[in-house]
């Protein structure tokens, strides 16, 4: 199979419809054309600029400059993150708390898929790591801003409920429990979902994306298969952490709830 | 017979509060709205900081684990929160003292959300005796209660006082405290002071 290149005109066949829904959102004053246009704009000056970035970096195999781009990739996605939170913790932990678990989650994760099961030499070559990398932080991403942003939301709804127990004697453990877990179940349950419906109602993204550009499907879903479980681990273990680290955080060493370590945006 | 001490506890609105509770005797509390009353049973059962100390038995509370000293000097607040939907699931004790309160002995079958807030009020009390603590700090505790339902809370109040419990008691009821006292105390000026 031949790769079948999109010219610009192809791309202003697809982005009529996205002005198209723009209109339809103006005409019927559902104010979302804005955010729609600007969020459009980005995505084709971000993936632009990151279609002539690889270009150059897959070229070469130098270590610190690919260090250099995927710290930039985690600084966005923390940054991302702490944007998303409703309640976030005052100070370096706003930006700390999500950062650290997702550099833990995917980076980890991601180094073990190149060192060990798609054995690529070196393991950072750019054309593996790299976009492996950014499917597991963008996803992670979601994960740990959905999570964080319920165990802060919920412990601050529960805050009574918390501290009953905390007063009955509970261990600061057991009054948080089951807002770590649904805090944690929140989280994961995009990437379960995903799992659940692949194949059969969707065609996942990256899938569609090899298929298209020539692939044979067979090779195509091992690979989707191979992402979708390291989603899976990046996503549970980025979560994991995030909460454990947030939910410690609203807590003092005398077990006393902290509300005052949060702050609404 | 074991003493709670506060010493030079300062909240964010009192300063050096000092005083004893003995088990078996009850101190009673008063003070204007916004005193800071609520903020220093919190802060004696150590649920928000504060400074000075407190000891039970001579023993520094940071000695000992928050939960295990909040196991034994049990802060009561006005207003009860549940964490789990059914009555039972906030007892560990089978039969808890229904018939004293004047509640009936199957509310441990109920759900919270049928109950009452006097109920709920009455209730609470049974909930933070569960664990035997050694003191008790409460919070306008029948505040929501109808005259005969807060003689029998003072009488089974008595009781505990009786078998060893010792109770520091936040009333606007000057009949109540006269009543159920010791010791009264009065917030005034930032610190407490003797009646």
């Amino acid at each position: 199979m031949e790769l079948i290149s999109l010219s610009p005109f192809d791309l202003s066949l697809a982005a009529i419809l996205v002005v198209l829904l723009g209109a339809l959102s103006w005409s019927l004053q559902l104010g979302i054309e804005k955010t729609l246009f600007i969020a459009a704009i980005r995505s084709v000056i971000q993936l632009t600029l990151l279609g002539m970035v690889l270009q150059q970096v897959f070229s070469q195999t130098s270590l610190p400059l690919i260090g250099l781009i995927t710290l930039v990739m985690l600084v966005v996605a923390g940054y991302e993150v702490m944007a998303r939170q409703t309640r976030r913790f005052s100070g370096w932990w706003g930006m700390g708390i999500g950062t650290s678990s997702m550099f833990i989650s995917s980076f980890s994760i991601g180094i073990l898929a190149v060192t060990t099961i798609v054995n690529v030499d070196p393991w950072y070559t750019p054309q593996y790591f790299i976009p492996l990398l950014g499917m597991l932080l963008g996803n992670t991403m979601n994960g740990i801003a959905i999570s964080l942003n319920n165990l802060t939301r919920i412990t601050y709804d529960q805050r009574g409920q918390i501290e009953a127990r905390l007063m009955q004697g509970h261990h600061w453990h057991q009054a948080i429990l089951p807002v770590r877990r649904e805090a944690l179940k929140s989280g994961l349950i995009p990437i379960i979902n995903s799992m659940t419906t692949a194949g059969i109602v969707s065609l996942p993204g990256m899938m569609t994306g090899q298929i298209l550009a020539g692939s044979p499907p067979a090779e195509a879903a091992n690979y989707q298969i191979l992402i979708l479980f390291l989603i899976a681990a990046g996503t549970g273990l980025g979560s994991l952490t995030a909460v454990w680290f947030g939910s410690a955080r609203l807590f003092d060493d005398r077990q006393r709830l902290r509300l005052e370590r949060l702050r609404k945006t | 017979m074991s003493t709670l001490s506060i010493q030079n506890l300062s909240t964010r609105n009192l300063s050096d509060v000092t005083f004893d509770v003995h088990q078996g005797e009850c101190v009673c509390i008063h003070g204007e709205s916004g005193s800071g009353k609520t903020l220093l049973l919190r802060a004696i059962a150590d649920l928000d900081p504060s400074e000075g100390s407190v000891l039970l038995d001579r023993q520094e509370r940071n000695t000992i684990s928050a939960h295990d000293w909040r196991r034994q000097v049990t802060f009561l607040p006005a207003e009860s929160h549940w964490w789990h939907e059914s009555v039972s699931a906030h007892f560990t004790s089978k039969v808890p003292q229904f018939k004293d309160l004047d509640l009936n002995p199957e509310i441990i079958d109920w759900q919270i959300n049928r109950l009452s807030t006097g109920e709920r009020q009455r209730l609470s009390l049974l909930r933070a005796l569960d664990h035997q603590p050694t003191f008790l700090l409460m919070d306008e505790t029948t505040a929501n209660l109808d005259e005969e339902n807060t003689l029998r809370v003072e009488k089974f109040i008595r009781q505990k006082l009786e078998q060893g419990l010792g109770i520091i008691w936040v009333s606007h009821s000057q009949q109540q405290r006269l009543r159920m006292a010791d010791h009264a105390w009065k917030i005034h000026d930032n610190t407490l002071i003797e009646e």
